[in-house]
This record gives C-alpha cells, sequence and structure tokens, in this order.
C-alpha cells in the first residue's frame, strides 16, 4: 500500500519535471530579450508584428472553416454507419486512418499533381481555390482525430433508439440530426474541432507548398531567424491550445449542472 | 371495420421467418397486449406497425388507411420505448413539446398542451428538469406524454416497464392502463410479463416462433388456454398426458384413471393422446360426488406457511397443487394415500399430441 503511494507519486514527479521542466525553461528563455533583466519584449514584438497577425488570422480562419467541413462530413456518415450500415464501420475506420501513414508531403505532392493549374480541376490556378484546396487538405489531416471523436459520442448514446422516437414523433432526418443527434454529441464533435484547430494552427508541410501565408510557414521563418521571439510564440501557442481547452470543458458542460 | 387492421403479416430476415401468418384487428379504444417469451417476434411485429420495419408480406391499415410503407413520421403513431428515449439534450417540457413543434403548432398551444400532459402523468412541476435529474419510472412517465402529446391514433408500447423495479412497475403500469382508458386511445402493449398482460389487456395475442398461439381476454387466455404453450407459458400448470377413451363425453383416462372434460374433444378418435392441463387453484384434497377424482401417493409436501403446496403421484404424471394452512387439520405426510378432485371444467384437453 504504502509502496504503490510513493511509486504513484514518483510517476506524478517525473511526469510533471518532463512536461513542465522544457515549458518554464522556454518561458525564462522568452523573457531574457533585454540584457541583465527579465522582460516581455519578445512577446510585445511578436505581437505587434502584422505578419504575426495576419498568418494567425490566415490560420484561425482556415480551422474554423476546416472544422465546419469536417463536421459536416464526419458527423452525418458517422452517424449514418452507427445506424444502419455498421457492416462498412472497419471499412471507414481504416479509410480515416490512413492520413495518419500517409505523410502530409505525400498528400500535397499528389494535390499538386492531380489539381495543378493545368489540370481538370486546377484548383491552384487562384488564391481562392488554393484556400479550398488546403481546407480540404486539412479536413484529410484531421480527419482521424475527428471520426473518432464523433465515433465514440455516437457510441455513448443510443443512436437508433433515439432516432426512431424522433421518428414516431414526425422528425425528418434534418430535424433528428441538428435538434437530437448532434446537441448529444456535442462534447465529441467539440474535442474534435479543438485538435483540428490545434492541427491546423500548427501545420507546416501543406501550407508552405501550396504557399499559403499560414501560421506554420511563419513559426518556422521566425524559428530560423530570431533567437528570443520564437520561445514567445512557443508559450503563445501553448496558452491558445490552453484557452482552447478551458473553452472545450465549459462549452462541453451538461445543460442544468449549474443548478 | 377494426380500426387497426393487421392481414397476413409476415417478417423474414435472410432465411430467419421472424413473424407469420398475423391477423388481428383491434377496435377503437381497445387494449391489445403481445406477450410470449423473447425472440417470438412479438417486438418485430410492433416495429412493423410502428413503421421501423417493412414487412415482407400483408398489410397494415389503421382507421382505414393503408399505412404498410409509410415512414413512421407519417403514420399519426405514439411509441414508448424500453429504455425511455427521451432526447438527454431537452428539458422535460421540451421533450414533450417535440413532436408538437415539429408539426409547426402554435406555440400558444404547445404551452397548455405541454402542461396538459404533465398534469396527466402526474408531474406538473418537472417540466424543466432534465431527464438524467429523474428516476426510471418519472422518465417512462415523461415518455408517455411525450408520446400522448401528438394525440396519435394508436400507441404502441415496447416493454416499457421491463427496465423498472416490480414496486415501480406495478404502480406504473395501473397508470399507463387508467391513461389509456381515460383518452380512449387505441394501444398496443408488448410485454413477456403475463402478469402485466393479464392485469392490463382488454384482449392478449400470445405469440411463439413467429406465430399467433391464441388471441383472447385474459379470462379466456387462464382459463381456456387452446395449445399446450399457452397453458405452460400463461400461469403455472400441471400438464398430464390423457387416452381419449370417448371423444364425444370427452372422456379421457390420465394413468388408468378415468376422467371426464367440460365436453366433446373436437377430432380426436378413441385412443388418442391428448395434453390435459390442470390448474393447480382448481385441484383440491377434496372430492365430491359428480366431480373428477384420481388417486395417487404424496411425493411432496412444502410447507410455505399460510399454503401448503403438496405434489401427488399418480403413476407417470404428477399433480402440484396448493392448500390453504390450516393448523385444524394437517397436511398429509409423504408416502400417503390421498384422492385429489376437480370439476369437469377444470379439465383443459389441449390442441396437438399429448405426451407429458
Amino acid at each position: 500500500m504504502r509502496h504503490s503511494r510513493i511509486g504513484s507519486w514518483l510517476a506524478i514527479a517525473i511526469g510533471t519535471i518532463y512536461f513542465l521542466v522544457p515549458l518554464l525553461c522556454t518561458f525564462e528563455f522568452s523573457l531574457r530579450m533585454r540584457r541583465g533583466e527579465y522582460s516581455f519584449d519578445a512577446y510585445r514584438i511578436v505581437l505587434s508584428d502584422p505578419q504575426f497577425q495576419a498568418t494567425f488570422l490566415y490560420s484561425t480562419a482556415l480551422a474554423l472553416a476546416t472544422i465546419l467541413v469536417g463536421v459536416l462530413l464526419v458527423v452525418p456518415t458517422a452517424y449514418w454507419i452507427q445506424l444502419r450500415l455498421r457492416r462498412l464501420r472497419p471499412v471507414v475506420e481504416f479509410i480515416t486512418l490512413l492520413p495518419l501513414v500517409i505523410p502530409a508531403i505525400v498528400l500535397v505532392f499528389g494535390y499538386l499533381r492531380i489539381y495543378n493549374s493545368s489540370s481538370l480541376l486546377p484548383f491552384t490556378a487562384s488564391e481562392a481555390a488554393t484556400n479550398l484546396l488546403l481546407t480540404f487538405g486539412y479536413v484529410t489531416l484531421a480527419l482521424p482525430y475527428m471520426y473518432r471523436a464523433v465515433d465514440t459520442g455516437l457510441r455513448s448514446i443510443d443512436v437508433r433508439t433515439l432516432t426512431e422516437a424522433a421518428e414516431s414523433l414526425g422528425a425528418h432526418w434534418p430535424t433528428i440530426l441538428l435538434k437530437v443527434i448532434l446537441p448529444n454529441v456535442r462534447v465529441a464533435v467539440l474535442s474534435g474541432a479543438f485538435l483540428t484547430f490545434a492541427i491546423v494552427i500548427g501545420e507546416f508541410t501543406m501550407a508552405s507548398l501550396l504557399d499559403r501565408p499560414a501560421f506554420g510557414p511563419y513559426l518556422q521563418l521566425m524559428g530560423a531567424n530570431r533567437a528570443y521571439e520564437p520561445s514567445a510564440l512557443a508559450i503563445i501557442a501553448f496558452l491558445v491550445t490552453w484557452a482552447s481547452m478551458g473553452l472545450m470543458q465549459l462549452l462541453g458542460r451538461r445543460p442544468g449542472d449549474g443548478r | 371495420m377494426a380500426f387497426l387492421d393487421i392481414e397476413s403479416l409476415r417478417k423474414s430476415f435472410g432465411s430467419h421467418v421472424a413473424v407469420e401468418h398475423f391477423e388481428l384487428a383491434v377496435a377503437r379504444g381497445e387494449f391489445v397486449s403481445f406477450l410470449g417469451p423473447s425472440g417470438c417476434g412479438k417486438t418485430t411485429t410492433l416495429r412493423m406497425i410502428a413503421g421501423f420495419e417493412l414487412p415482407s408480406a400483408g398489410r397494415i391499415r389503421i382507421d382505414g388507411r393503408e399505412v404498410t410503407h409509410l415512414r413512421p413520421n407519417q403514420r399519426k403513431v405514439g411509441m414508448v420505448f424500453q429504455s425511455y428515449a427521451l432526447f438527454p439534450n431537452m428539458t422535460v417540457a421540451e421533450n414533450v413539446a417535440f413532436g408538437l413543434k415539429v408539426a409547426k403548432r402554435p406555440a400558444a398551444e404547445i404551452g397548455p398542451r405541454v402542461t396538459e400532459m404533465l398534469k396527466l402523468i402526474k408531474l406538473p412541476e418537472l417540466g424543466g428538469r432534465y431527464p438524467y435529474q429523474l428516476s426510471g419510472g418519472q422518465q417512462q412517465r415523461v415518455a408517455l406524454a411525450r408520446a400522448l402529446a401528438i394525440k396519435p391514433e394508436v400507441l404502441l408500447l415496447d416493454e416499457p416497464l421491463s427496465a423498472l423495479d416490480a414496486k415501480i412497475r406495478v404502480s406504473l403500469r395501473e397508470e399507463i392502463r387508467s391513461v389509456q382508458r381515460d383518452l380512449g386511445i387505441t394501444t398496443i402493449y408488448v410485454t413477456h410479463d403475463q402478469e402485466e398482460a393479464l392485469s392490463m389487456s382488454d384482449r392478449i395475442v400470445v405469440m411463439n416462433e413467429g406465430r399467433v398461439e391464441q388471441i383472447g381476454t385474459p379470462v379466456e387466455i387462464y382459463n381456456r388456454p387452446r395449445t399446450r404453450f399457452v397453458a405452460s407459458f400463461v400461469g403455472t400448470l400441471n400438464i398430464l398426458s390423457g387416452r381419449v377413451v370417448d371423444a364425444a363425453t370427452g372422456r379421457l383416462a390420465v394413468d388408468g384413471q378415468e376422467i371426464l372434460s367440460g365436453g366433446a374433444i373436437p377430432g380426436a378418435q378413441r385412443g388418442d393422446t391428448r395434453a390435459v392441463a390442470l390448474r393447480p387453484e382448481a385441484v383440491s384434497l377434496s372430492t365430491s360426488p359428480g366431480h373428477n377424482r384420481l388417486s395417487g401417493t404424496v411425493e411432496e409436501v412444502n410447507f410455505l406457511g399460510a399454503i401448503v403446496r403438496i405434489r401427488v403421484r399418480l403413476k407417470e404424471s404428477a399433480v402440484s397443487f396448493d392448500t390453504f394452512n390450516n393448523p385444524n387439520v394437517p397436511p398429509p405426510g409423504r408416502g400417503t394415500t390421498v384422492a385429489i378432485g376437480f370439476t369437469r371444467e377444470d379439465v383443459l384437453v389441449l390442441e396437438g399430441g399429448g405426451s407429458a
């Protein structure tokens, strides 16, 4: 009993040191821009850099678009598989896992070959179309996470009976999906959404090779040319992630829990 | 013409036939139970009426309107599920209002209707609660209110009390029946619990292996089971093997002792064997002139307090029955020879063969 307790505390301590020390060091280093004293200069410079603002905004917009397309694609698919096409589940799971096996660079080269400006679907011919292509690429990259999250959520509720109850009350498919199924897998969809957000915000390969002004390539540029600012950016990225997780907790609460 | 009319219904899944030759005519306002063991096809039949399964053959009509191929949301049928199936993201009031909102009823109608329904199920204060804040019994009452709010033509209940504990089950079944009577709504109730079916229904459809075994009032089903399956599934029964002595007078021999049944045995010849059923409550240790009489040896005596359960061995067959404990008359000891008596009418000759 005593031994196992010491063991668990030791495990927690090692884990904490492993995660916190690099973070604290990065934070400490990001404050050392001014010689001999701590300051937030690096943060000031980064935050006031118009390129930071533009790329961060670009990636955020793309992340939101990716989440929207991803949810519209994944929720009905996972729902339909859970409800009627259970035999297809292994096939769909395999397909959704492919982006984990195929490197992003292979994907983007494939895109460039298929959708170049002289192809039948010239996605790379204009900036707007390239943005669209990048969004679709991100949807693919985020598919394993989004599908898994939504599928787990759907498995935790009795999809079939809830659907039948709604149907017997006169509801049609759009109402059932929007009013009954989606609200009950909200937490799962939100976790999928935040994971997607995290992937898109830091993604480098696709954005760089499609030559889009995203946050990933900007991070790389800063990292290659500056000393203190990349550390400040890393801390900012962590803060954004934590804020996302906090929001996920807040929005994922069950209705009526607060009373 | 019947209000709910089911004609030659059949459903197969691949080579497995789940339901066949199902015929039923339900009058308006009638409460009909489908009773049978699991896998007998009762839920499949209910799901075909609801529209969740398409029949392989046959027709379903509600109030003269053919609904066989209509989608569930076009049938005006209210459904209550075993697992309640309340929408977890909605309050009780929102759950009850769901069907009305889907039908785009005006808000001025929805509010009062929800209040009326919550009063009907005796939960007027709980409109603002979420399903997870309610007990199982309360959730099932809300599910009932939700199904009734849309004023369905037929109410379908699929083992609605199976997930509840015994005490709640009894009180809720009385409540369901009284609500059904008040509203006069035509109701189909699926259950595997014979007590539920007997106590609630106007008529019972006893099903086994996808077929209807017998349709009748609870009294008919209990007192006059037509088949061996019905006899053994509804209540506890002694089933004995009888040899027909005289089919016209209903005379049979059980282990060499002759008894008389209630009347002629249709379709039987002298020497045929028939299963003979005797309800334990029809048998007593006293015999009266004109009554049937069988003698045997007491094989088992179980003293259960107010009741004494006795098993008498004839030869091949044995008869179990209960008597009230009488402090002045001690029960017979094991091994004593006794005579048991029962009336002609208590002898139920069942259809089909007769090895006991």
